[in-house]
């Protein structure tokens, strides 16, 4: 019932999403686990099984590994996920001001990587593709990436 | 450790990330924190120096203590098994969840490993 009269903000202007959420934090790789936990803890309250929070975890992993081995090559830089739900889905944007990404097209395909020193598989963007429905790769060189990700939560 | 006498552990101290253990020639590393970059980096710089100091043939992964892992640690197993591979060596995994399963498959990984439920079976049979 709730999803159906989305909440009017102090504005007057109507919510565009039944709830939202913003983290931005350092590009440092102990950030990793702590980014991806704060999505899990944020999708739950759409009762996702243990396996599709699984998924999501992963999915965010990938990303933010990326964008600070890739679009911040480990220098300092900020990550920005911005999470938001509409009905049964979750939408998970990660956006980085990095190097950017040349061919994104190539960049996609599985076991490319860059960073065959750093032991990379080239399987992040495979995974990402794989664990959620909806995969969107903008990006723009010298100026940075952003990865939009969207997956239905399944209600039982 | 006991019965165990023959078990030599590392890294007593460095019991978050990972331990390492070395049964004859076979290195077991037990993951005890979710397997990503930031963890990769610590556990392939130790599995590295004990490859190179304790006559390592065979490695086991064990993931009995953990439930995450992405592709960093398709990085840690595919470096590894790259170093054994000239000597003969076997890698193999050990304790795996359904989730990490589902990444080892995906990966391919199983086509040159094998699983085994615990680290003294997968000790066995390599």
């Amino acid at each position: 019932m709730e999803k159906q009269c989305r909440k009017e903000s102090y504005m007057g202007i109507l919510n565009q999403y039944d709830n939202e959420m913003q983290l931005e934090f350092d590009s440092r790789s102990e950030n990793e686990s702590f980014a991806r936990t704060v999505v899990a803890a944020f999708a739950s309250q759409l009762n996702p099984t243990l396996e599709e929070i699984a998924d999501i975890k992963t999915a965010v992993s990938e990303a933010v590994t990326n964008s600070i081995i890739h679009g911040y090559e480990g220098k300092d830089g900020k990550i920005r996920i911005h999470c938001y739900i509409i009905g049964n889905e979750i939408g998970i944007d990660i956006k980085d001001n990095g190097v950017g990404i040349e061919n994104v097209k190539q960049a996609m395909e599985p076991l490319y990587t860059t960073r065959p020193d750093l032991e990379r598989s080239g399987m992040g963007f495979a995974f990402m593709q794989t664990f959620m429905d909806e995969l969107q790769v903008e990006s723009k060189v010298k100026e940075g990436t952003l990865i939009r990700m969207k997956k239905k939560i399944q209600t039982t | 450790m006991g019965k165990n006498d023959d078990i030599t552990w590392m890294q007593k101290e460095s019991r978050e990330q990972a331990e390492f253990f070395v049964k004859d020639n076979t290195l077991v590393i037990q993951f005890n924190q979710d397997v990503d970059h930031h963890n990769a980096i610590w556990i392939r710089e130790q599995a590295d120096h004990l490859l190179e100091v304790r006559n390592v043939k065979n490695i086991i992964f064990d993931f009995s203590r953990v439930t995450f892992m992405d592709s960093s640690g398709i990085g840690i197993i595919m470096g590894r098994y790259k170093k054994v591979i000239f000597i003969g060596g076997k890698i193999a995994v050990c304790g795996v969840c359904d989730t990490i399963n589902r990444i080892l498959s995906l990966s391919g990984l199983y086509k040159i490993m094998e699983c085994y439920p615990n680290v003294e079976e997968a000790l066995k049979s390599v």
